[in-house]
């Protein structure tokens, strides 16, 4: 199961900080979260990048989940 | 990536190709360029910092003879909420329409109004005299401490702080607050012997690039548009333009010009949507430049800052737990970097407890722009002030505690992920090693050192690489070149298929050319641009492989690509890459080898730098007398211009540090508009800046690359602030260190 960490904003919406998830695809991963905190859908989590196992992946709409899988929810970052 | 590697270009200090044009004066900026029947467009700025407009009317200037066409915000057909790319992310497609051209109301002096294109400047100018505008003036919000004020006059009536769990009954200027946490900062600073907690400000600044904005347009009803302007991104100025004037994006061809730098500055519109609009209503091309006060008091500076910092550590050194509350201001419209603040200010610490509260808020000042590493110098200024404080007041080395706290591979992040591998250990240990730091101080020199963290992105690049039948070729990218990454190209491109540089020329493509790239910008185009190079190279080495076993009649792996030749394996024979070019005609065509990438795994880079200043105590002036630059670039594809980097980011920080700042009266008109009063650093104002290179590879690029164009302005803040402080024998909690603020120091110490 993939451990999925929630930011302070987040939070807000899962009153939890972290949870465990099964999940093969990021499509299915995102699906799990908003079936387990339906307020999710209220968050920009779908806007945001997600960190596998600290790889940054600013479009995840493909990546592949892994089994025990450290994953992380953050606001894009461009620069200058 | 194979750290094994031999390299026979990357790390060789090479000519740049673009170099000979750029000091002969040859090269082309977006102000060099004329069409036929040509006509110029001048804008109607606001002169009240806050207002709203009563009446427009333009009739008058459409009368004059030899006006061409009016623009005003009318004129811009489809403007919704939708989000836009833009340099420090998404930008709101209405905002930046009301940025481009002010609607009901202006935000800030300087907000354009109308635009006029006529067939000669001073016709133009004198138009701009018969627009009739009538203004309701309101009271200017000037700064963080005003515009947050619970009774402040609102920028935007609508606008309600965003970040908390329900939405306030009251419209404010807070846009949004953001907070990040990790463990418990309260145990964390009841562990701790010794705190410190400061407040800290930073001004608005400007990038300070030498070229303004500036472009020709030329508006096709029948076909294609043509937007030639100096840019980091022409996709985005294409995207965000066509979207303000509801164009298909094919409609629209933009072309880079060279670029005479951006730093951030030029990731966004500001003219190009507006000449399309004179260009359309007049049928003529349009040509449009800011000068310098437009830039100025038109363009986005970075933001302002207001910081709490409180840290606390144990006498053995060991951090404990660090905490900020940080303002930004974003200027008219929402969206400073401020949540980039509180993710990169305690990133350098391994610390297990850690709170970032940030609020991103708009004052009547110009929408804020993206400025290398935005939002993390003013976070980083603070937060290093404090550790170095820290330190001092704990007995212990400034690298010493810097050393014994450093975030390494593993090193939880208050933004998420653990850190893979990076260098700060390493560039810590290159300061306290330096020359520079084993130098004795003299009496009234003082010295400060500093961290930086910057994330770095990978992102889209498309690159096409043309090989011609002399076996020559073009490397057609599409990341307009600021910091000589044509040169970084080249020599990816000479490294993968083995033939000499000059054979390989390096060329900006056009929007119509290349497939989509993202912005140069983030520290990506050394690492994605070059990865898409890469990949690009090796599908080229393929095709040649394949094209040589055909004239041999074996198989591709029977061939082996070796120094620019296909070695027959299964028998005698060699092939150079022109005599494989030069049959190309006999094998199924010419060849072309593409890469498409949307690169992941950037590697953070981290920079430490070493200031040593002296201050004229009877005026507050400050010299840096030494100063020292050191920053991990994974591999320095090109040795020189990483260092050159390094350098541009430490000037532009000692800048920033040192005098740089928007001074605005009551009335919010900014006084300072121009370079003899908005004084940058010049060469003349700075000792040789050393560099030291620390390379620890990224392991997710193929030669180790990290983008190293940002890290190095963060840290100049803190090592300069800290320096003087420590020269004069006080706290230095504002930048800049003015002579003026630094005498108020010296004389309030007595």
């Amino acid at each position: 199961m993939a451990m999925v960490f929630f930011s302070g904003e987040l939070q807000r919406f899962t009153g939890e900080e972290k949870t465990s998830v099964v999940a093969l695809n990021y499509r299915e991963l995102l699906g799990e979260l908003h079936n387990k905190y339906p307020d999710l859908k209220n968050s920009e989590i779908s806007e945001m990048a997600i960190a596998i196992d600290g790889e940054i992946v600013h479009e995840p709409l493909l990546e592949l989940i892994p089994e025990e899988a450290e994953l992380h929810f953050f606001h894009f970052i461009a620069g200058g | 990536m194979s750290e094994a590697k031999k390299f026979n270009f990357i790390g060789q200090r090479t000519i740049r190709p673009d170099g000979h044009d750029k000091v002969t004066g040859k090269a082309n900026y977006a102000a060099d360029l004329s069409l036929p029947g040509m006509i110029w467009g001048k804008i109607l700025r606001s002169p009240h910092a806050h207002a709203k407009i009563l009446k427009l009317d333009t009739s008058r200037a459409e009368a004059m003879s030899g006006v061409m066409s009016v623009a005003t915000f009318d004129d811009l057909p489809s403007v919704s909420n939708e989000a836009i790319q833009s340099g420090e992310g998404a930008i709101d497609s209405l905002d930046l329409g009301r940025n481009v051209l002010a609607r009901d109301k202006v935000l800030y002096h300087g907000h354009a109004i109308a635009a006029i294109a006529a067939k000669t400047v001073a016709i133009a100018e004198k138009a701009l005299e018969l627009i009739d505008v009538e203004y309701e003036v309101l009271t200017p919000v000037l700064d963080l401490h005003a515009a947050m004020k619970a009774d402040a006059p609102l920028l935007h009536e609508d606008m309600f702080t965003q970040g908390y769990p329900e939405q306030p009954e009251k419209p404010s200027n807070i846009a949004a607050r953001h907070e990040l946490k990790m463990g418990d900062v309260e145990a964390g600073f009841a562990e701790a012997d010794v705190i410190v907690e400061r407040d800290f400000v930073t001004p608005t600044v400007h990038q300070g690039y030498i070229e303004p904005h500036a472009c020709t347009v030329s508006y096709n009803t029948e076909g294609q548009s043509m937007v030639w302007c100096s840019t980091q991104g022409h996709f985005d100025v294409r995207a965000s333009t066509a979207k303000l004037l509801a164009m298909p994006l094919g409609n629209l061809k933009v072309i880079a010009s060279e670029i005479g730098g951006g730093f951030g500055g030029k990731t966004t519109v500001y003219l190009e949507p507006i000449a399309l609009i004179l260009s359309r209503k007049s049928g003529r091309p349009v040509k449009m430049m800011m000068d310098r006060d437009e830039v100025f008091r038109a363009s986005g500076p970075a933001s302002a800052a207001r910081l709490t910092v409180k840290v606390g550590g144990k006498k053995d050194g060991t951090i404990t737990a660090m905490q900020t509350s940080i303002a930004y201001e974003a200027g008219a419209f929402k969206g400073s970097p401020a949540m980039i603040g509180g993710m990169t200010a305690f990133t350098p610490y391994n610390c297990p407890n850690v709170y970032c509260e940030t609020f991103d808020v708009v004052v009547n000042k110009p929408k804020v722009a993206a400025y290398r590493a935005p939002g993390a110098p003013q976070a980083e200024f603070g937060a290093e002030m404090a550790v170095s404080e820290l330190a001092e007041k704990l007995g212990i080395d400034p690298v010493d505690l810097r050393l014994q706290n450093a975030a390494k591979e593993g090193t939880q992040t208050v933004y998420g992920p653990k850190l893979k591998a990076v260098g700060l250990v390493e560039c810590l240990e290159a300061a306290k090693n330096s020359p520079h730091y084993k130098t004795e101080l003299k009496e009234g020199e003082g010295r400060g050192i500093a961290s930086g963290f910057w994330f770095n992105i990978g992102g889209q690049s498309s690159v096409t690489i043309n090989m011609n039948p002399d076996g020559t070729g073009t490397i057609v990218e599409g990341s307009p070149d600021i910091g000589g990454s044509r040169a970084s190209m080249q020599m990816m491109a000479s490294e993968e298929l083995g033939i000499p540089l000059n054979d390989l020329k390096p060329i900006i493509g056009d929007t119509e050319s290349i497939p989509y790239n993202q912005s140069t910008g983030g520290s990506r185009t050394t690492f994605a641009t070059g990865m898409a190079v890469i990949e690009a190279a090796q599908d080229v080495v393929h095709q040649l492989k394949e094209r040589a076993a055909s004239l041999w009649n074996v198989t591709p792996d029977q061939v082996e690509w070796r120094d620019g030749s296909a070695i027959n394996t299964a028998g005698e024979g060699q092939m150079t890459c022109a005599e494989i070019c030069a049959k190309c005609e006999k094998t199924g065509g010419q060849i072309s080898g593409t890469g498409n990438v949307n690169a992941r795994g950037a590697g953070p880079s981290f920079a430490v730098h070493v200031c040593d200043t002296k201050v004229d105590m009877e005026t507050g002036k400050v010299d840096v007398i030494r100063y020292t630059a050191i920053q991990d670039a994974g591999k320095a594809i090109h040795p020189s211009y990483v260092e050159g980097q390094f350098q541009g980011g430490a000037a532009q920080g000692i800048g920033w540090a040192l005098n740089e700042e928007y001074v605005y009266n009551d009335d919010g008109v900014m006084e300072n508009a121009g370079f003899l009063d908005y004084r940058i650093p010049l060469a003349s104002d700075l000792p040789m800046i050393d560099t030291i290179i620390v390379e620890v590879p990224n392991n997710f690029h193929p030669y180790g690359v990290r983008g190293v164009g940002e890290s190095g302005i963060i840290p100049p803040l803190a090592a300069v602030g800290y320096s003087v402080g420590d020269a004069i024998g006080a706290n230095v909690s504002e930048l800049p260190c003015s002579p003026p603020r630094v005498l108020k120091l010296i004389q309030e110490k007595g």
